[in-house]
């Protein structure tokens, strides 16, 4: 009997449902604020899987272009192909064009890229700072979103203040803002802390700072 | 206070049942879940409190809605239970309601029987028992407190989870569908010992700018500022989608 079950076609047995799930949720989260003759990009060096921290020293900013970083949260494993394909075309441009790759070009290669993927995305949230032609834009994004957002908007949007006109965005500002936010942020998510570092971008070039969080 | 969800949808039964796997009956499915979908959040809805130096603050929003369809943005959630009593019942709004009554019926009880006003720490060990006595059917509602003691006039504020879990900080809490902005909010701007003016300012920028963004709360705000002599209550004027 159990030899006969054993030779029973495929077709005949009972439908099996398998599973794929190709995305993970690794956490960090970023924030870009730009002035007039500046960007600032910073992300948190926290790497999670659930409850767990993979790395308390992953940096999640890349350098793209001696004028452009791109900060990138969300499936690590996406993070690290999407640099990759961006750096191999960054670079094949340069070679084509002899020079670097505009900020803006590299924005809308960026967004090919990504919607090429249409339907079976990078599951990546990007935020790309540089500085030619650039807005006075302030974003954040990745997993402590919710907790930063509002305050960016009340603090360098001005939003819901009577009377008040946006701040000029300094450089001491906008540092002081992003200090704020990942400590708020590190405070009550557990994606978000360990600590952060800084990139400003400048006509002069780029420095770093880094900056401790709490690590628990 | 995600995983206290309750279960929404019931996948249907295979036609031909009796052969391929076997059905469950799952709680939420993934999408469910990713978009947060509670019948906390049904109605939408937020409320904070905040402590200050001999004073404290509680606000709430304005709107009523079913899922995304907004239906009045009149309906406050934010109730007076006693001189400088308040309770905030953010959640579903028919059992914000139920608990309301039911919270006011036993207040009444309690004031009658001892002939004395209710300490907030006093309601809040009542709130711990009527949302308790639901543990296993709960009211979707996540009150929050705030009151001054009528003795000591020692500042007050505790938030409950849906079966009367208390929290009793001694900053601020918050409570409904943008409580992870209200967190952001309150944490960057909460100082300690404000003064009333101060906590107002404080405690209506957290809020309104937590809940815009939102979509699930705003149209309006209400802010009590709870002193030992005098409550202020302000509408706040903001934007409205």
């Amino acid at each position: 009997m159990a030899v006969e079950m054993a030779m029973e076609p495929d077709y005949m047995r009972d439908p099996r449902k398998h599973h794929f799930s190709p995305y993970m949720e690794n956490g960090g989260t970023s924030i870009a604020i730009a002035g007039d003759d500046f960007v600032m990009i910073a992300s948190d060096t926290r790497l999670t899987r659930g409850f767990n921290i993979l790395s308390r020293n992953q940096e999640k900013v890349l350098r793209l272009t001696p004028h452009t970083m791109m900060a990138s949260s969300g499936c690590w494993a996406d993070v690290l192909t999407l640099s990759k394909v961006l750096q191999d075309r960054i670079t094949m441009y340069s070679h084509e064009h002899n020079e670097s790759m505009p900020t803006t070009a590299v924005a809308q290669m960026l967004s090919t890229m990504l919607y090429w993927r249409r339907f079976f995305p990078y599951y990546v949230a990007n935020i790309l700072a540089g500085l030619d032609e650039q807005g006075k834009g302030v974003v954040a994004t990745g997993a402590s979103v919710a907790q930063i957002q509002p305050l960016l908007d009340n603090q360098v949007a001005a939003l819901n203040m009577k009377g008040a006109t946006p701040p000029k965005m300094t450089k001491d500002l906008a540092r002081q803002l992003i200090h704020d936010a990942f400590i708020s942020a590190a405070e009550r998510d557990i994606n978000t802390g360990d600590g952060i570092i800084i990139h400003t971008i400048t006509k002069e070039g780029k420095t770093e700072e880094m900056v401790k969080l709490r690590r628990d | 206070m995600q995983s206290r969800m309750v279960e929404l949808e019931t996948r249907n039964q295979d036609p031909q049942g009796d052969h391929g796997p076997q059905e469950r009956n799952y709680i939420l499915s993934l999408h469910d879940v990713l978009m947060k979908k509670s019948i906390l959040n049904y109605n939408g809805g937020c409320v904070v409190a905040m402590k200050g130096k001999n004073c404290v603050a509680i606000a709430c929003d304005l709107r009523f809605g079913v899922q995304a369809q907004t239906i009045s943005t009149d309906f406050k959630r934010v109730f007076e239970l006693g001189p400088h009593l308040y309770i905030g019942l953010p959640g579903l709004a028919t059992d914000t309601q139920t608990v309301l009554q039911r919270l006011q019926f036993r207040i009444k009880m309690y004031e009658m029987r001892e002939g004395r006003r209710l300490k907030p720490h006093t309601l809040m060990a009542m709130m711990q028992n009527l949302l308790y006595e639901r543990r296993f059917g709960p009211y979707f509602v996540e009150p929050v407190i705030a009151g001054l003691d009528p003795n000591t006039k020692e500042p007050y504020i505790c938030a409950l989870d849906l079966i009367g879990c208390a929290c009793e900080p001694a900053d601020f809490v918050v409570s409904g569908t943008c409580s992870e902005s209200l967190y952001g909010m309150c944490e960057t701007t909460w100082q300690e010992d404000m003064e009333p003016e101060d906590l107002f300012e404080c405690i209506s920028q957290s809020l309104v700018n937590a809940f815009d963004r939102d979509a699930l709360s705003g149209w309006g705000a209400v802010v009590h500022i709870i002193e030992q002599d005098k409550v202020t209550t302000r509408t706040l004027k903001c934007r409205q989608d």
